[in-house]
């Protein structure tokens, strides 16, 4: 397995690990996640926990700390049943956003895969969270873990205040919402409170004030427009609308919240603002954070500081981690992320230093430049799945995942293989799968589309149905009803069809 | 720049809120899943933790999501074999959309299956029995606890290890690691005898001889590299507490179980049974049950007939008291158990039979017995024309008994909260146990 020569001693031996070999081990990948990739890295904060408290931080979505609420506590009653029945172990590691980046390691892991874990959480996830933009640009590393002790504390302030079933059915209904409290195109308020708030005050004033004179100018030649028109027009002029994130109109205008309630919905809202880079990004961060464990702990065995056997152990975990089964495999569940991001990077690596003819032709700024490590880089910093599937998917890839494309016309009673990894196909493959990782497509459009404050109150949303495909009655109907509770008065929704 | 932090000292609990939470909200249905359970439980096993399914409709957590079916959709997926461009696959039948569209959204959610720890479990059956919270209290404490064996542990005393699994983990390994055994070295030894032992050795016997003995030597540090017994083999015998209560108790359940006795008495009957047997669990190490049905004539039976099977015929009570004592004398002497006796029925008894039983109370049982319980199930529109002195014959007869003997509750009940009190006494003085003699 070694070609060069082992200069260094083995790290560690045997499986036990100690916080010396912990650290020792830390610092010779620190060196290199440093010195070979230069990694731009937030502050490295690795906790170790036991088995009932990864189960807790499961059921918690994660986070070190979160509010109560009993849908958590079914959540983690799920999650440990399974574990108890041996149906699913535990994941090695849990990452957090935050700065320090927090990465919590399982006390049961053997030194290897202490070492696996931090080079995987502490060193890839915590690039990609540093570097990539959407991260940047929605989230507040610095201020996630005080933001969320806020919330906790305000939500248990608030049931003393108005009771626990109030607040339980007010969160209830903000969770149905969770994921209409998006803002998916401009950037969001900032955590800050009072601040921000008087903010958006000015700059809503400031709105009006401009738009009513422009909308005035304009409306003024065409008298022929009803007066009806017209004010509906005003009206959502004011109100914003057509507003796509739910939970932010209903936190502001909703006739009947009172203020403690608006902030809850406030604080779900946040979160689900906070956690909308990850689901855009999950394949990306999870190759990363792959790509860059396989080659530190690569490097490091390289130099003789892992022994054979504790690389095999990574190696078998790895291995695990990025198989992807079949679409006929009885253990296929869709496109493991992990093993096309990982297998995506590893391939861009491969462009980099030995392209064939084909990746010339499909890849020119990149094919054959050697230089793999600032094309990952820039690709981890400005990309998305989306636009990284369309950029990077080349047809080696496709052809080593062996991916085709099947149509499902409701009108057919068959399925249609529409393309296959063969020349003709690989363009339209790429462009498939790459709308498959829109997070945008594959949450329901929905928007609320009008409301008379002053009239009748009706709150009027409307579904933009893609490709024709309906929403699902039942939860519909369940949400819509959550959603009348916070708004107080009749809610419909009308759904239209999309272009 | 790096921190290290052990969390693992930290509580664990963290969730223990949400857990109540969950818990609360859909106390209904598992009130309901409890007492189904009770009814179906054996009386011994009423103290234990119970796993709950709960229809996942009050447990939906909705949000606006797509059909799994309508509309056109397109899907990539790996591991193309056959399939050409323009291929057509049947859809399944009866699914518009069918494997491929499985499950992207909104995963399909099956009844919500877990497991109430015994402390909620008795929560929730003291919930309707109206219990006082210092019984509910005692009833769940466990006082003394004793070490069981738990499986094994790679860490512990040495005077825990469990040589047998030791020596297997020890003989794996050695297997593994090709650790030569004495038995090899033997032959090899035995080899190099028998060729030292020619006088004048050909060349092919000196090298083969030169060879073995290298053998040999390599095999030796071979053996002392590779450990008989490596720390790594090590297993310990582990022990976890488990609550143990002191000496033994015999219950003896009696009810009638002639036609007037319906689901709802018995079902009464049963908590009854019950409490008074898990009280009996707390205080000793073991309990008996004993249990005699009787219509005009009595037999013991195993619990499953006495909860479940029905009989006709008329209702002499005494018999069963005859049983009870013919069984005592035969089976459990009073100086080496405790006895107590728990007796249901709905009133019913053949007119003078009254009277051999408060003989039989007087004269024989009080004396042996502990603590006799009698209650009395009578129907919800019966109940305001009786008052504790009136009754039945049986009722008044056994109000003489009461009279009498310290040690005798008796009781009528309509509902489940009404079966505590019969038991005040026994709760309230459960230091020490009065004997009768």
């Amino acid at each position: 397995m070694t070609e060069t020569a082992s200069s260094a001693k083995p790290l560690f031996d045997g499986a036990d690990w100690s916080f010396d070999t912990l650290h020792r081990t830390y610092e010779a990948i620190e060196k290199i996640a440093l010195d070979d990739l230069q990694l731009n890295l937030y502050p490295r904060q690795i906790e170790i926990i036991s088995s009932e408290q990864m189960l807790d931080a499961y059921s918690s979505i994660g986070m070190p700390l979160m509010y109560h609420h009993w849908s958590f506590g079914k959540h983690y009653l799920r999650e440990e049943q399974l574990y108890r029945k041996g149906a699913q172990g535990l994941a090695y590691e849990i990452v957090i956003n935050s700065s320090p980046c927090i990465a919590y390691c399982l006390e049961d892991n053997s030194m290897a895969l202490q070492a696996l874990v931090i080079a995987h959480a502490a060193f890839g996830h915590n690039h990609f969270f540093k570097n990539n933009h959407l991260f940047r640009q929605w989230t507040d590393p610095e201020g996630i873990i005080d933001y969320l002790d806020y919330a906790r504390n305000y939500v248990a302030g608030c049931e003393e205040r108005f009771g626990a079933e109030e607040v339980e059915h007010i969160l209830d209904a903000a969770h149905a919402l969770m994921s209409c409290g998006i803002f998916r195109y401009r950037r969001p308020p900032s955590l800050s409170l009072q601040q921000e708030s008087r903010r958006s005050q000015e700059r809503q004033q400031q709105q009006e004030h401009s738009a009513n004179y422009l909308w005035d100018s304009l409306l003024h030649p065409s008298r022929s427009a009803s007066r009806d028109d017209r004010e509906a027009r005003k009206r959502k002029q004011k109100l914003g609308l057509p507003e796509e994130n739910l939970l932010y109109f209903l936190e502001r205008y909703s006739p009947v919240l009172k203020t403690g309630q608006r902030e809850l919905l406030r604080i779900v809202r946040n979160l689900a603002q906070y956690f909308y880079p990850q689901r855009q990004t999950k394949m990306m961060n999870e190759g990363c954070a792959c790509f860059v464990h396989f080659h530190i702990l690569n490097e490091m065995h390289k130099k003789g500081q892992l022994t054979d056997g504790a690389m095999l152990e990574i190696l078998h975990s790895h291995t695990n981690v990025i198989t992807q089964p079949d679409y006929d495999d009885p253990r296929f569940s869709g496109i493991n992320p992990y093993a096309l991001g990982f297998a995506m990077m590893q391939d861009i690596r491969r462009i980099c230093t030995k392209p064939t003819k084909e990746d010339h032709v499909w890849f020119p700024a990149i094919a054959g430049t050697g230089d793999w490590r600032n094309v990952l880089k820039d690709a981890w910093a400005n990309y998305r799945d989306e636009s990284f599937i369309q950029q990077f998917l080349s047809p080696a890839l496709i052809r080593r995942f062996k991916m085709f494309a099947l149509t499902d016309n409701p009108d057919d009673p068959w399925y249609l293989v529409s393309h296959i990894h063969n020349e003709s196909g690989f363009e339209e493959i790429r462009e498939m799968l790459s709308r498959s990782y829109d997070i945008s497509a594959s949450d329901p459009d929905i928007q609320i589309v009008d409301v008379d404050l002053m009239g009748d109150r009706c709150l009027k949303l409307q579904y933009t149905k893609r490709n024709g495909i309906p929403l699902d009655a039942k939860t519909r109907d369940m949400t819509l009803l959550h959603l009348q509770r916070l708004w107080g008065y009749e809610v419909r929704l009308i759904e239209k069809n999309g272009e | 720049m790096v921190r290290f932090v052990d969390r693992r000292l930290n509580p664990k609990d963290k969730n223990l809120g949400n857990r109540r939470r969950f818990i609360k909200r859909v106390r209904a249905t598992i009130k309901k899943a409890v007492n189904e359970s009770v009814r179906q439980r054996k009386l011994v096993d009423m103290d234990r933790e119970e796993k709950i399914s709960i229809p996942s409709d009050g447990l939906a957590e909705p949000g606006f999501r797509h059909a799994r079916q309508g509309g056109l959709r397109e899907r990539v997926l790996p591991g193309n074999k056959t399939f050409n461009p323009g291929d057509r696959l049947k859809k399944p039948p009866g699914s518009g959309a069918g494997r491929s569209e499985g499950a992207p959204e909104g995963e399909g959610e099956d009844d919500f299956m877990f497991v109430l720890s015994r402390e909620e479990f008795l929560d929730l059956f003291f919930d309707d029995l109206e219990l006082p919270d210092l019984v509910k209290l005692s009833l769940k404490e466990i006082s003394a606890t004793e070490p069981r064996r738990a499986g094994y542990s790679v860490t512990g005393a040495p005077s825990n290890i469990n040589v047998a699994r030791t020596m297997r983990n020890a003989l794996g390994r050695r297997i593994a690691l090709k650790r030569p055994g004495t038995q090899e070295i033997r032959a090899l030894e035995e080899e190099i005898f028998s060729l030292e032992a020619i006088m004048i050795p050909t060349a092919r016997q000196r090298a083969r001889l030169a060879e073995l003995r290298e053998e040999l030597e390599k095999a030796t540090r071979r053996r002392k590299t590779i450990a008989y017994i490596d720390p790594l083999d090590v297993r310990y015998n582990y022990f976890t507490d488990q609550p143990k209560p002191a000496a033994s108790a015999v219950m003896f359940c009696l009810m009638d179980v002639s036609a007037s006795m319906g689901e709802r008495e018995k079902d009464l009957a049963k908590r009854f049974f019950v409490l008074l047997h898990m009280f009996l669990g707390r205080r000793y190490e073991k309990v008996d049950l004993v249990f005699i049905r009787h219509t005009h004539q009595a037999e013991e039976v195993d619990e499953e007939t006495f909860f479940h099977s029905r009989e006709t015929g008329g209702t002499v009570v005494s018999t069963a008291l005859t049983q009870m004592k013919n069984i005592i004398e035969s089976r459990y002497p009073p100086s080496d158990w405790n006895i107590y006796a728990a007796q249901a029925s709905d009133g019913e008894n053949f007119s003078r039979d009254s009277d051999r039983c408060t003989a039989l109370l007087n004269n024989d049982l009080m004396k042996l017995c502990q603590y006799f319980a009698y209650i009395e199930i009578v129907d919800e529109n019966e109940e305001v024309f009786l008052d504790d002195e009136s009754g039945l014959e049986l009722w008044s007869s056994y109000l003489r008994v009461a009279a009498q003997w310290p040690n005798f509750a008796m009781k009528r009940i309509v509902r489940a909260e009404d079966i505590y009190p019969v038991f005040r006494d026994l709760f309230a003085k459960r230091s020490e146990g009065v004997r009768h003699d």
